[in-house]
């Protein structure tokens, strides 16, 4: 963007010096932008100190042996110590919580985004008696606070025997995530113009064949976005993830990291090291998607 | 090709709006009959029916000789051409051409043939790779053609489709379509809210007005023979002039020479009438048969208001002394300026007269010699 403004502010800048009868007005203006420009700038620069700082903090801890942590940390890492890491995976087994989280939080999204979709076209194309109410019904069960919840859920879960168990999991996280995702996914639905699906009526689609060969692939971009919104939500649960588990099988990265603080000491490092390794995929992901978010919203275009 | 036939058709919506009203109307096999009325007129739903898009609240709706009433619009086989195009965003040209084809599982080699010639036709064939997103307004227009042609259905549904191109690409594609019309010889329903894209398009015209259909005519007799006042302010540009005056009747003159009094606030005319009508009416008269000019003694006089030169001709918005105002279309070389004051003179052969309480036309009577 700030490579995009500069040769516009630059050419201002040569108009005004040529013509200095005129450039009154124009000088002013092309100051004003300019200063725009850096302000603009600076406030981009210092809102990604304050987002990414914490995490770039963490990642320096994670690679300096806990002697140095505790005794003069230093924002600029000097030789990187892979300590931590080697901990994580050998005197841990820390491969067992993200294969859990995968499990759980990719079930959950997959489950949300299958039923939530056909519920969002539904809410979205369908007319039919009480669908305010629904949309209301639906949004309301996401307004229980979580921990009122935590003991009822424990008790239906224990006399399901599904304590410690992926379903005791997948299936509560749906309660939060569903609403989400339908919510999301109706929005988006109602977005993408009805002319699309009656032209495809028209031209001898039956409306299962409209729904999957037009509305879905148009819809991609909002499931994608959905679906890493609710797949995140998931990767950071915590409460219902140390409720409903019971032992290191089961748990997940949240749970796992909060778990390792010890009788006597905080292993820092350790947790740090943990809180990269758990957010790196995340990150991951969301850069692969991205590409596919932004090229589906540029092909969308339906007038001229 | 299909005729099409809507029987006593009734549209209400479930708040309560009533779309179209007891509407009946046949579209003959081959014939292009344009839908024309002002928005909320009803003509876009009564094409959405044809098309299945809603459901009738009554009537009978017939494509050829099949019923077609209850049938969804895949199983109709008739072609739409939206508004906005709707071409399919995330799929080719050629894909967008095809769908409908592929959809009814015709061989590949049939589809791609198919889909050569019709776009060779529209002169599509450099763009069959792009998107939707990569064309012009008038690309993605014939793209919309295409998709209904290739199909080779037994009706075509056009919905406004020229509203979203420029002046002259419009004219061009209204010439096109037409060549097109008569090429296919197929049976077409346009729907327009503009008098002059039904004028020259339509083998017929049908003219709705809050979803009551008001005529159904060639263009010719609709220009000429009006039904009532609102078809006849709605046809024709500029617009029709209303004068409202009194019929009186003297039989003696009617038994002679068909023709009545009119009585308006500033004019006094002999029009044709039916000779059994007397009481309020409104005189209509199109601009163009109202001559405007510098002298003239015992017409009426009017003051120029505004004058709008046309190249051709030039249109003149005049007041007379009593207050009703009139439009007139000049010739060219006539010198008339704002504020002038001309006389006016209308030709009797070119004055409608309609009923005051029910709009409808009054027929000259027909003893008139």
């Amino acid at each position: 963007m700030a490579r995009g403004g500069r040769p516009e502010a630059r050419g201002a800048f040569a108009a005004s010096g040529k013509r200095d009868a005129v450039s009154g007005r124009l000088h002013r203006r092309a100051t004003l932008v300019n200063w725009g420009g850096w302000i603009f700038g600076a406030a981009l620069v210092l809102l990604m100190i304050f987002t990414l700082f914490p995490f770039y903090w963490a990642s320096v801890a994670s690679f300096t042996s806990d002697a140095a942590l505790f005794r003069d940390p230093s924002l600029i890492p000097g030789h990187l110590i892979f300590d931590h890491y080697r901990a994580l995976f050998t005197d841990r087994d820390f491969i067992t919580p993200i294969r859990n989280s995968l499990v759980v939080a990719g079930t959950t999204t997959l489950f949300c985004l299958v039923v939530g979709t056909l519920a969002a076209y539904a809410l979205a194309r369908i007319e039919f008696r009480g669908k305010a109410a629904i949309m209301a019904f639906i949004l309301a069960v996401t307004m229980f606070p979580q921990i009122s919840i935590v003991s009822p859920l424990y008790l239906l879960l224990r006399s399901l025997h599904l304590i410690d168990t992926y379903p005791g999991l997948i299936m509560p996280y749906m309660t939060f995530a569903m609403p989400l995702t339908v919510w999301v996914l109706t929005g988006s639905i109602r977005q993408i113009p009805k002319d699309l699906e009656e032209a495809a009526h028209v031209d001898g689609a039956s409306r299962r064949q409209s729904f999957l060969r037009i509305l879905l692939p148009l819809a991609v971009p909002s499931l994608a976005t959905t679906g890493i919104l609710t797949f995140i939500y998931c990767w950071n649960e915590f409460l219902f993830a140390l409720s409903f588990t019971l032992g290191p099988e089961r748990q997940t990265v949240p749970v796992a990291i909060a778990l390792f603080r010890g009788q006597y000491q905080v292993p820092w490092g350790e947790i740090l090291a943990a809180a990269v390794v758990a957010t790196a995929p995340v990150a991951g992901m969301v850069l692969v998607f991205q590409r596919r978010i932004v090229q589906g919203l540029t092909a969308g275009a339906v007038k001229g | 090709m299909a005729r099409i036939s809507l029987e006593h058709i009734d549209k209400v919506y479930p708040n309560g709006y009533v779309a179209a009203r007891d509407l009946s109307l046949e579209v003959a096999d081959g014939e292009l009959l344009v839908l024309v009325g002002p928005s909320g007129s009803g003509k876009s739903t009564v094409l959405r029916l044809m098309a299945g898009l809603e459901r009738v609240t009554d009537g009978v709706i017939r494509i050829g000789e099949r019923d077609v009433t209850d049938l969804p619009p895949q199983q109709r086989d008739i072609a739409m051409v939206f508004q906005n195009y709707a071409l399919y965003p995330h799929m080719t040209v050629r894909d967008n051409l095809a769908f409908g084809l592929a959809i009814r599982k015709q061989p590949r080699d049939i589809i791609d043939q198919r889909v050569n010639t019709v776009a060779s036709s529209l002169g599509l064939d450099a763009l069959l790779d792009r998107k939707p997103a990569q064309l012009s307004g008038g690309q993605r227009q014939r793209v919309a053609l295409g998709r209904a042609i290739v199909r080779e259905p037994l009706a075509f549904l056009f919905d406004e489709p020229l509203s979203n191109l420029d002046a002259q690409l419009r004219v061009e594609t209204r010439v096109e379509l037409s060549r097109l019309h008569r090429k296919l010889a197929a049976t077409m329903v346009y729907v327009t809210h503009d008098q002059s894209e039904a004028l020259t398009l339509g083998d017929r015209i049908a003219v709705l007005k809050e979803g009551v259909l008001q005529q159904i005519a060639t263009p010719m007799e609709l220009y000429q023979r009006p039904a009532n006042k609102f078809v006849a302010g709605f046809i024709g540009s500029p617009s029709m002039n209303f004068i409202e005056g009194v019929i009186q009747r003297s039989d003696a003159t009617v038994a002679a020479t068909g023709m009545c009094t009119f009585k308006g606030v500033d004019l006094t005319l002999d029009v044709p009438c039916d000779g059994n009508r007397r009481g309020r009416v409104f005189l209509g008269v199109r601009p163009q048969h109202i001559e405007v000019s510098g002298d003239g003694e015992n017409a009426p006089r009017a003051e120029v208001g505004v004058v709008e030169p046309m190249g051709n001709e030039q249109i003149v918005y005049v007041t007379l002394s009593g207050g009703d105002k009139l439009v007139a279309v000049a010739p060219p070389e006539e010198i008339i300026r704002p504020g002038d004051t001309v006389s006016i003179h209308i030709r009797p052969e070119g004055v409608h007269v309609f009923d005051a309480e029910t709009g409808k036309r009054i027929e000259p009577s027909p003893q008139r010699v």
